[in-house]
Formats: C-alpha cells, sequence, structure tokens
C-alpha cells in the first residue's frame, strides 16, 4: 500500500474533479446527468469511463475537457480551476491542453491526413519547421507515413481514427479525452488502435481517458471507472489502492 | 494564408451548394446590372431625344427672357459671348438662335406660330435639325428662304418654293413683316412643335425683326451630361448677373419630374430583385449552417477561435460572392454591349404612341461602367451582409449542443 501510496504522490496530478454536478431541466423534472462526481487523475493514466448508455460518460468528459460548464464543483486540470475560466479562455486551454477524439472521427474532409494533424498545430501558432517535424513523429506513431497526402475519405475508419489520434496528439496537450473511439471500428482496427494509444501511454507517458461499451477497451484500460445515473459506483484505483 | 486556403477547399466540398450561390449571384448581378443600364440608357435615349428635339442641353438668355420672353428681352450675340461659353472645356458646341412670334400666312390661311432664326450648320450639329427634313432642302446661311413643319405647312397648304408671308412685332415696337420662299419641310414628332414652328437663317431674322446682331438664346451642347450642372453653373459665374443659364431640366421640369417618378418605380423593381437575390443567397447560407454545424462544434471544441472560424466563414463567404460577382459582370458587358448596339425595339400601339412623340421606340442600354461596378458592389455587399448571419450563429455556437446533432 505504501509503494503505490508512493508512486502516486509522485505523480503529477492532471485532472482533479470535487463534486461536480449537471442537472439537466433544474426547474421542471431535474435530471442529474453528473452527480456529485469526484475524480482525480494522475499523468499517464489509461482510464477507461464505462456504464451504460444514459449514465453520463460523455457529460462528464464534456465537463472535464471544458467543452460545458458545471452547475457545481470545480474542475482542476493541471492546478488551473477550469470552471472559472471564459468560453474564450476555455478555447484557448482545450488548443493548448487537451486533445480530443471522437467516435465518428471528425477529420476536415477537404483536408489531408496531414494537414488535419497540421491543423492544430496551425491553430498553436507552430513554425513550419516545428510541424514538420512533429507531423513525422506522429504518423510514424500512427503507422501511417504512406497516407500522409490521402483525404479522410481515402482513409478506413481505423486508419481515421489514428489520424484524428494524431491531431489530438499534435498540440501535446496535458491528456487525451477520447469519446467511444472504437465504437465504429472493426475489431481488427479496433485493435490497432488501442495498440496505438496503449503504446502511446507507455512509452510517452500521455494520460488517456475514454468513455467506452467496448469490452476491448475495458480490458486494455489500466483503471476503469464505472459510471452509472451520473454517480461513480466503482473506481478500480481506489480498489487496488484498498486491496493494497 | 493557411485560413484563406482551407476557406477555398471549404467552398468546393460541397460543389452543388456553392455553385447554386454563385449562380444566385451571377444571375443577380446580370439582372441588376442589364435593368440599370437599360433603365439609364432609356432615360439617356429620352434626354437626347428631347434635346435634339429642341431645346439644347442647356441654353443661354438674356437675364429675364425666359419669364417673358419677347424679342426686347435680346442680347447681342457678339462672338465674345460665344467665346466665353466655348472656355468651358464640356462644352462642345454653341449656336444662336433668335426667336418671336408671327402671324405666318399663305393664300386666304393665317396661322400663329413661332420664327426661329438659326445658323444652319451650327443649329443641325446640336438638334439634328437636317434629320427632321422630310422635303426639299436644308438652309444655308445666306438663304432667304425658311423651313416650315409639316403640321403647319398643311394647314397652310403650302409646298416646297410656295411663299409664305410673315408679319408680327419687331424689335422695340417695329412693324415686322417678310415674304419668304419655302426651301424645306420638316417633320417633328411634337405636335406642339409641328404645328407652329417655322425657321430662317438668323440674319433674315434678324433683317424681318429688326434686331440687327440679337439673339434671344444660345443653345448649348455639351460633351458628359453627367457634368451639366457644373458645367451651367461655370457658363453663369463666367457670364455674368446679364445673362441667365439654364439646363434642359430647368426648361422643362414636368420631364425630369417624369424621369424622377420611373426611376423610383424601377427602384421598386430593383429592390424586389435585390430581395429574390437575399433569398437566394441566405437559403444557401442556411443550408451551410445546418449542413456544417457539427464540424464547426468540433472546431471550437479542438481550438479554434470563434474570431478564426469567423473570418474562415468570411473568406468563404467573400470568395462565393466574389466569383458570382465577377463572373457576372463579365457575362453582363456582352449583353449590355450588344443590347446598346442592337437596341431593344418596341412595336404596335407603344411604338406609335412613341412617334408621335418624336421619339423611335428603341430602348439601347447605356455602356457606363459606373452601372457594372455599382450593381457589382451592391450585390456584393449583400452577399456579405447576409453572411453576418452564420457569424451571428457562430458566435452564439455552444459546441456541446452542436454536436449532439
Amino acid at each position: 500500500m505504501a509503494d503505490i501510496e508512493k508512486e502516486a504522490a509522485n505523480k503529477e496530478t492532471v485532472i482533479d474533479a470535487h463534486n461536480i454536478s449537471k442537472v439537466y431541466n433544474p426547474d421542471t423534472i431535474p435530471v442529474y446527468a453528473v452527480n456529485n462526481v469526484h475524480l482525480h487523475l494522475l499523468k499517464g493514466e489509461f482510464t477507461a469511463l464505462v456504464g451504460p448508455s444514459g449514465s453520463g460518460k460523455t457529460t462528464l468528459l464534456n465537463l472535464i475537457g471544458g467543452l460545458d460548464k458545471p452547475d457545481s464543483g470545480n474542475i482542476y486540470i493541471n492546478g488551473v480551476d477550469i470552471t472559472q475560466l471564459s468560453s474564450g479562455e476555455l478555447i484557448d486551454f482545450r488548443l493548448k491542453n487537451i486533445g480530443f477524439v471522437f467516435q465518428s472521427f471528425n477529420l476536415i474532409p477537404v483536408l489531408t491526413a496531414k494537414e488535419n494533424v497540421e491543423f492544430i498545430m496551425l491553430l498553436q501558432g507552430a513554425n513550419q519547421s516545428q510541424r514538420d517535424i512533429r507531423i513525422k513523429q506522429l504518423f510514424s506513431q500512427i503507422q501511417l507515413e504512406d497516407k500522409l497526402d490521402a483525404r479522410p475519405a481515402q482513409l478506413s475508419g481505423g486508419q481515421q481514427q489514428r489520424v484524428a489520434v494524431a491531431r489530438a496528439l499534435a498540440s501535446m496537450p496535458r491528456f487525451v479525452l477520447a469519446d467511444e473511439p472504437t465504437a465504429n471500428l472493426d475489431s481488427q482496427s479496433a485493435s490497432n488502435l488501442l495498440d496505438i494509444m496503449a503504446k502511446l501511454n507507455e512509452e510517452e507517458g500521455i494520460t488517456f481517458l475514454f468513455s467506452t461499451h467496448d469490452q476491448r477497451v475495458i480490458d486494455r484500460a489500466r483503471r476503469v471507472i464505472r459510471l452509472v445515473d451520473g454517480k461513480i459506483v466503482s473506481d478500480s484505483a481506489a480498489v487496488a489502492t484498498e486491496h493494497a | 494564408m493557411w485560413l484563406v486556403k482551407l476557406s477555398w477547399k471549404n467552398i468546393w466540398r460541397n460543389k452543388n451548394r456553392s455553385m447554386i450561390t454563385i449562380a444566385a449571384i451571377f444571375f443577380a448581378v446580370i439582372l441588376s446590372v442589364v435593368t440599370s443600364s437599360l433603365q439609364d440608357g432609356i432615360f439617356n435615349n429620352l434626354v437626347r431625344n428631347i434635346v435634339s428635339f429642341y431645346t439644347g442641353y442647356a441654353q443661354v438668355h438674356k437675364k429675364g427672357y425666359w419669364d417673358e420672353q419677347v424679342l426686347d428681352n435680346s442680347f447681342r450675340a457678339s462672338p465674345q459671348v460665344a467665346r466665353t461659353i466655348l472656355k468651358n472645356s464640356n462644352i462642345t458646341a454653341v449656336t444662336p438662335r433668335l426667336e418671336s412670334f408671327a402671324l405666318i400666312s399663305s393664300g386666304d390661311v393665317t396661322k400663329g406660330g413661332l420664327v426661329v432664326g438659326i445658323d444652319p450648320e451650327k443649329e443641325n450639329d446640336i438638334t439634328l435639325l437636317k434629320r427632321k427634313l422630310v422635303q426639299g432642302r436644308y438652309l444655308s446661311d445666306k438663304d432667304r428662304s425658311v423651313l416650315i413643319a409639316q403640321g403647319l405647312a398643311d394647314r397652310l397648304k403650302l409646298m416646297i418654293n410656295d411663299t409664305v408671308v410673315l408679319i408680327g412685332q419687331g424689335y422695340h415696337g417695329a412693324m415686322a413683316a417678310g415674304k419668304y420662299p419655302v426651301s424645306g419641310i420638316v417633320k417633328f414628332g411634337s405636335p406642339d412643335l409641328n404645328e407652329r414652328v417655322l425657321f430662317m437663317p438668323i440674319s433674315t431674322a434678324t433683317d424681318l425683326y429688326g434686331a440687327d446682331g440679337m439673339a434671344t438664346t444660345y443653345i448649348l451642347s455639351v460633351r458628359d451630361i453627367a457634368k451639366l450642372q457644373s458645367t451651367a453653373s461655370s457658363v453663369r459665374s463666367s457670364l455674368g448677373a446679364d445673362y441667365e443659364t439654364m439646363t434642359w431640366e430647368q426648361i422643362m421640369p414636368e420631364v425630369e419630374q417624369h424621369i424622377k417618378a420611373d426611376t423610383n418605380s424601377m427602384k421598386y423593381i430593383q429592390g424586389i430583385l435585390y430581395l429574390l437575390i437575399c433569398f437566394g443567397i441566405f437559403g444557401t447560407l442556411l443550408m451551410v449552417m445546418v449542413e456544417r454545424k457539427y464540424e464547426m462544434g468540433m472546431l471550437i471544441a479542438i481550438g479554434m477561435k470563434k474570431g478564426r472560424l469567423v473570418v474562415l466563414l468570411m473568406f468563404e463567404s467573400m470568395f462565393t460572392v466574389l466569383i458570382g460577382c465577377i463572373l457576372g459582370i463579365l457575362v453582363s458587358i456582352p449583353i449590355v454591349y450588344y443590347l446598346n448596339k442592337y437596341p431593344l425595339r418596341i412595336g404596335g400601339e407603344t411604338a406609335k404612341a412613341y412617334e408621335k412623340f418624336g421619339f423611335e421606340a428603341v430602348f439601347p442600354t447605356s455602356t457606363d461602367p459606373s452601372n457594372f461596378i455599382t450593381q457589382g458592389l451592391i450585390v456584393m455587399g449583400v452577399g456579405l451582409i447576409l453572411s453576418l448571419y452564420p457569424i451571428y450563429k457562430i458566435i452564439r455556437l455552444d459546441p456541446v449542443t452542436a454536436m449532439k446533432h
């Protein structure tokens, strides 16, 4: 127990959410999409957020990603309380700190794979040489060096999602939020994607937080947080700590 | 620069939608340019017709002549006055007239009429009088003969070489009387002129009226009609207080009012046209917003500032509107020039009505470049103003809501 606590204490906290709640229809029939959730994520974690449909996974990801604001509670990302940021500041914060991977890839169809990844770096104002180095590195990591100039429509679903992962990592974010990243992929593509993400997590210490229904993702996750009716009902990290 | 490139690529991601928008703008520009050129052409033609009728673009009289049009209000037609007028670079020609009333008689028929002493060649340069000749020959400077309007000739039963007798009041109350052979018959569209006007060389007229070296009017022709007002002001100030300078609008205010009324009704028609353009462009912009709402939400989610997204869409709108406008202008140029060279012609009763008033029922377009530029800019302005709608939607866009759809 002492070793795990010591390891945790040595790791940098990336996400620290306290008592966050999100209520829909507060004046009529209140629905708690997220209900008094506490979440603490350390750098390098590979975490799956699981639960049935409507359990609040996407809402919780949106809150952590600064896309939505909680009705109560605070969310600290690397020590910054994002609930206090204006919408303009949040956009800037997301660009610098958070990578997003969406269920339906959401690549810009008129841009090539390389341009889609480069897009984020252009938003950040990176210069040409910085962009070239990073693109080379990322496409090597996602094993799509030969698809740099392919348009999204010329790529398979799995390849598109790998490009989406590269785009999420292009800005060198603090962590990556992935909403059902394998939901639209066949088994082989999903497996390849998970291999790549796991490798990035292990070798580069990139923090991933997924929402998923996919047992393959759950099996690969090192930490699983189960959400039901907006509440965390189990957290494998907490169990591990208790058992230790 | 990358935003410009991205916006250009975005235009062509949905070719059909972009082509519909570009086509809406393209046809709008063509319609508005042709309508506006036709309107200008019709009015210019109308003015030209009226001016060539009789009045000229502007006239110079002795101060007070217009209020009391009598020979005693004539002035000495010295070459110096003409030279002063011609000093203005916009004035291309000046011709003197001596106008007065007389009883015009032939056999046992007598009628009151307007006797106009003219410089035959210079008059023709300005009012194209020779073109109105339907019988006989045109006047020369030294002629002691007259040109008579067809309606008046018919009333007096006059033929070429017949003699007409004129009796009237001359300069300073003198008696004016003379008899002259008819050398030609001219036809005017205006029934008023056609029934009562008679032309003779100005030297003959000054002899008749005992007004040696005098004139009642200087008729002015101008190079650029658009500068008519400033030209008139300049002539007014250079001639001083002894003379009055009037433009055709002041001489015939009813024609100017008619043009203004017609221009206003044309503005309503153009307003409806612009409204249709607005619907066309707005419809496609709505399609863009619905179609790309999710993507815009996603772009904001991954860190694209709304300001940049606004710029991106502005570029897209600008490119689309610009392409439509440029193509529209390019295509409208040959159309307008063709309709200028081969004007629309109206037949039937309308043509007869026009001809009755001395106008050919032809409607040439104006090739004034300002029509192309103005209409192009208006449509471009409309397009860009409408593109504020997507900008408004983006400013209010919530990425979570957008990405739910």
